[in-house]
């Protein structure tokens, strides 16, 4: 009897849902395995695919997407060994299902806490409640890959928007590992769109793109990198989130989700 | 000649003291440029110099920033809020009693109708310092955790279509946040920004507080990048704010911008068309034009479009145009020659692309800059008039058939400040209100502010609010 | 429906053919805004009215002038002397201008009949059951046709508001017709009592139900509710015959009544009349004051303006 041969994984990127590999046929060698080195065409792609998302994403209510992100924390929860199995500290992966539990809940609340009546002096309804911005670009942090990787999309989506992001390029399996989890969460195809590969080779093209609306830049350790990206952003006035690092276990705050929001006031005459 | 014409009934420029020449109001005191020039203020209705400014340079700017500094260190910073409330409290007051003055030199200086400066812009002025005095002991409730701090020294940068209001806009908020400012107002209308820094000092407001260095791009550039700067705030073209967001790149400044907009002001056919009629004149020809959030593309749904042109065509040719400090006049001047050729050279481009140009019978005065109330009919989305902020008393007239396709026309453009809705069903306007990618939509009215309510744009016409709690924001380090 | 011919011009003759069509026109005009409706007339308060502007407007408000006195205790002695007043408004001045109308109650014409003969100012009376209007159609008729066989040579109608709020639309139009048929040759004048009817949708409906019945005239008001002749109602009803004359060729007059008791307030009217209806408007043929006290101010007013001196009241008479 001969010890079983195990089958191996291949590493794609996540885009409007499915996993294809790069289209410039190309993979780089990371954690012990071949992972999709993803190019500017790529890029080009997730992008369509995340706008062509918003629509129905920023439609649906607030009520279901927080179930769709708690679901995210079913399905996490049950691959958690998977993940602890690809290096992940199981402290990491306990707080990253958490985080989704955690921003879940926001889905409903945001717009109580964040929106409200505006007391105009005259006869007018005045509501500002807050809205998506759109797609948002996100360069994940390096370290830790999941928990850092959750805690930069989940409150970007959370609120209605759509991602495409560029996962840790030193650990990419956790990312599309977490990718899988999405794809089997109810999530709709092309609200998170990620991609492996080389940050300073597609950053640039998520930074420039005139149909990306936001940017964060939370995982650009490269101070001169972060500065040129944003200066790409300002292109399109993207609305930007500088580079940083959080104590990832730390209570995140609404920071997270507010800076990829837009408040819309709506004004009204009450009279008969 | 008309039945009943109106005798000119002009405000007295009397109530205000206009000074030959001003300084710079740095450190609580009017000081001399030490590297700066100095530039002329006009009054666009007739050409006529007004008061020489100093134009500030970059050593200016940097004894600006500094005075700031110190203030923000020693004295504001520290204030507990209710005496910096009590501070703005004093500044909204003196707004309310020095009122015809500053309306008066606003219209003097901006052009603007002195029914303007008067009923909207200067009682809007004093009413966002009392709101935002108001705050400035209540921070901890407003919702960005429990001790909230400022950020330090904010530079600003204004327009010249609101000059006053600009600046409360910018200050007040700052203020009751903690920070203190160098705030630039635009070239064309420095002298209510000055009148304002008077203000400060017979408030007794701690030198260095509020510094002003009047001044044209380069001024603006300066406060911009200065180093010493911790927040920057901006108001003006969407192409300036551009420059702006890249130029603060890789910096720990924090930004917002307020910018253009090609507002979709949309009248369907069930609308309140007298009121529609009135919205979309006031939409597009308040303050000549000159304004970010102006209804400058009117989409009237096909099946009403001949009542509506009818009823606006008529309702223009009732616009008053003339001297800015006559109390019967409407449209007073266009704010400066550089901005009057802009407008003309659109209009130009708009008549060669095919629209078909029309303007009420109007006669315009001999001296100063001027431009009549103007539509344009047969736009289509691709005509450059439909794209391009005019920011003049110009409409551009389309229409539409179906929500959807309403909707889909007011949304095609890199903008998104504000949209105007028009109907009388009220699912509607809900519907409508959702699918808009503007900032502020107004549904059965148009052109409304007040302190309360936050104001700013979508995509390209800018990034976070000013007014209201969500104003406080930029100015609290969260 | 009678088949009744109205006065209205072509391409309205349709409407009244039945209680649906009717309801059908009256609910598809478009609606009012109140809050931008009261905005506009606010800001046509605004207009500053100086100098040679405000003695043309004056002296164009006095002739516009319906000298009212519908009160329980007018007496033959009490209309003859405000008859006197309306052929000579101002004693101290020959040159002041006579007033358009004496208004008085049915009673009451044939007295300023004879006090008015020969001015050339015009004789209004109110009629059909003044002020409530809650009186049987014949009553309603026969109280215009004694009004007008005694002299009267313009009617104030009242519509039957309860009807109208009820949405019997047919039936207050009905009223119209036959009272306009009543009137012979004097000139109807149908006052909608807007302070009754509420909101500036009901008025606009009413202003064009009342024009398609034949009315030569929209009054505001009776003078007789707490809500009166408010500058906004007054813009709704000069909207109404702009767009009427617009779609029927047919010019109609517009009349507040009831609160207008100094010439600012006057002048706002006037300018809101040059404003919206257009200076067509600008004529005791088409527009008037229903008032009593304004005449004195307005002739306070005048008089400051060619003496430069502040009056008082008791330099003009009271009647």
């Amino acid at each position: 009897m001969s010890e079983r041969v195990a089958v191996r994984k291949t590493y794609k990127l996540f885009i409007g849902g499915k996993f294809p590999r790069s289209e410039s046929g190309r993979s780089y060698p990371v954690q012990n395995s071949n992972v999709a080195l993803a190019s500017r065409k790529d890029l080009r792609d997730a992008v369509v695919a995340a706008r062509a998302a918003v629509k129905a994403w920023s439609g649906t209510t607030a009520y279901n997407r927080g179930q769709v992100l708690y679901r995210v924390a079913e399905m996490l929860e049950g691959r958690r060994e998977q993940f602890v199995a690809l290096g992940e500290p199981a402290d990491e992966v306990d707080a990253a299902i958490d985080r989704w539990v955690w921003y879940a809940g926001w889905s409903d609340k945001l717009p109580q806490v964040y929106g409200g009546a505006n007391p105009v002096a005259g006869p007018y309804f005045n509501l500002s409640a807050p809205e998506p911005t759109g797609v948002v670009g996100i360069v994940a942090p390096a370290q830790p890959s999941l928990l850092g990787l959750v805690s930069v999309v989940a409150p970007a989506i959370v609120t209605g928007n759509t991602a495409v992001v560029l996962a840790s390029e030193e650990r990419p399996l956790a990312p599309v590992t977490l990718a899988e989890v999405l794809a089997t969460s109810d999530l709709p195809g092309g609200v998170v769109n990620l991609l492996t590969g080389r940050i300073a080779e597609t950053a640039p093209h998520l930074a420039a793109h005139m149909d990306v609306n936001a940017l964060d830049l939370t995982g650009v350790a490269d101070g001169e990198l972060a500065r040129t990206l944003e200066e790409a952003a300002a292109a399109n006035l993207k609305r930007v989130l500088r580079p940083s690092s959080p104590d990832w276990t730390a209570d995140p705050g609404t920071r997270r989700m507010t800076a990829f929001l837009e408040t819309k006031t709506v004004w009204h005459p009450k009279g008969v | 000649m008309a039945l009943f014409e109106y005798a000119p009934a002009p405000e007295s420029r009397s109530v205000v003291d206009i000074k030959p020449s001003y300084g710079l109001f740095i450190n609580g005191e009017f000081v001399d440029p030490t590297d700066g020039g100095a530039l002329k203020s006009i009054n666009p209705a007739s050409e006529e110099v007004l008061a020489e400014v100093a134009e500030a340079g970059a050593g200016d700017v940097d004894r600006a920033v500094r005075a700031a500094r110190a203030a923000y260190e020693k004295v504001w910073g520290p204030m507990p809020g209710r005496d910096r409330a009590k501070y703005l409290f004093r500044i909204a007051r003196l707004i309310q009693e020095r009122g015809r003055e500053l309306a008066v030199l606003e219209s003097l200086d901006n052009g603007k109708p002195i029914r303007e400066s008067r009923d909207v812009d200067i009682p809007l002025v004093a009413a966002y310092f009392f709101y935002y005095a108001g705050w400035a002991d209540k921070l901890p409730y407003a919702g960005f955790g429990s001790d909230p701090r400022p950020l330090g020294v904010a530079g600003q940068v204004i327009p010249w279509n609101f000059p006053l209001l600009m600046l409360a806009w910018k200050i007040a908020p700052a203020l009751a946040a903690g920070n203190t400012v160098v705030l630039k107002p635009a070239e064309t209308t420095p002298l209510t920004a000055l009148l304002f820094a008077e203000i400060c000092q017979q408030a007794e407001l701690p030198a260095g507080v509020v510094n002003i260095v009047t001044g044209a791009g380069d001024t603006g550039r300066a406060v911009v990048t200065h180093p010493g700067v911790d927040k920057v705030a901006f108001t003006g073209s969407t192409e300036v704010g551009r420059g702006i967001a890249k130029a603060i790149a890789g910096t720990r400044k924090k930004l917002t911008l307020e910018l253009g907009g090609k507002a979709a002001n949309i009248v369907f056919d069930d609308a309140p068309i007298d009121q529609a009629v009135e919205g979309i004149v006031n939409g597009i020809f308040f303050n000549q034009g000159h304004v970010c959030c102006a209804g400058s593309r009117l989409l009237v749904q096909e099946s009403v479009y001949d009542a509506v042109l009818e009823s606006l065509k008529r309702r223009m040719a009732r616009l008053r145009v003339g001297d800015p400090l006559d109390k019967n006049i409407d449209i007073g001047a266009i704010n400066s020659a550089a901005q009057l050729e802009r407008i003309r050279t659109l209009s130009e481009i708009g008549a060669q692309e095919g629209a078909e140009r029309w303007s009420p019978p109007c006669e315009l005065p001999d001296r100063g800059f001027w431009f009549a109330p103007t539509i344009f009919t047969g736009v289509s989305q691709a005509h450059r008039i439909a794209r391009e902020e005019i920011f003049g008393p110009v409409l551009s007239v389309l229409t539409f058939r179906t929500p959807a396709e309403a909707v889909e026309k007011a949304n095609n453009t890199p903008y998104g400040l504000s949209a105007g809705v028009w109907t009388d069903k009220g699912s509607r306007i809900l519907w409508m209100a959702d699918r808009l990618r503007a900032g502020v939509v107004w549904a059965n009215t148009f052109n409304k502010f007040d302190p309360t309510s936050p104001f700013g744009g979508y995509k390209e016409s800018g990034y976070g609010r000013e007014g209201g709690r969500h104003g406080l924001e930029a100015y609290l380090d969260v | 429906m009678t088949a009744t011919t109205t006065s209205a011009g072509s391409g309205l003759s349709e409407v009244a053919r039945s209680e649906a069509t009717l309801r059908t026109f009256l609910h598809g005009l478009p609606g009012v805004d109140q809050i931008g409706a009261e905005q506009r007339a606010a800001m046509l308060g605004t207009r500053s009215i100086k100098t040679s502007a405000k003695a043309w407007a004056i002296d164009l408000a006095i002739r516009m002038v319906d000298l009212t006195t519908l009160e329980g205790a007018d007496t033959p002695g009490k209309v003859r002397a405000l008859c006197a007043k309306a052929r000579r408004p101002d004693p101290a001045d020959p040159g002041c201008p006579t007033v358009a109308a004496v208004c008085v109650y049915p009673s009451m014409v044939p007295t300023a009949a004879a006090a008015l003969a020969g001015s050339g100012i015009h004789l209004a009376s109110v009629a059909t059951a003044f002020p409530s209007g809650q009186a049987p159609l014949e009553v309603k008729l026969a109280d215009t046709a004694a009004a007008v066989a005694a002299g009267a040579d313009e009617i104030d109608m009242v519509i039957n508001r309860g009807m109208f709020l009820a949405g019997r639309y047919s039936e207050v139009y009905d009223e119209i017709v036959a009272v306009k048929q009543a009137c012979g040759n004097a000139h109807l004048k149908v006052i909608l009592e807007t302070g009754e009817l509420v909101t500036y949708d009901n008025v606009r409906r009413a202003s064009w139900l009342a024009m398609i019945a034949g009315a030569d005239f929209i009054k505001t008001s009776t003078g007789k509710v707490p809500i009166a002749a408010t500058l906004p109602v007054t813009l709704i009803m000069l909207e109404a015959v702009r767009d009427f004359r617009a779609a029927t060729g047919r010019q109609i007059g517009v009349k507040p009544a009831g609160g207008i008791r100094n010439t600012k307030d006057a002048i706002k009217f006037l300018v809101t009349v040059n404003e919206t209806a257009g200076e067509d408007w600008l004529h005791p043929d088409w527009f008037r004051f229903g008032a009593s006290t304004l005449l004195n101010d307005l002739l306070m007013q005048r008089t400051k303006l060619t003496t430069g001196v502040y009056s008082g009241p008791d330099y003009f008479t009271v009647d």
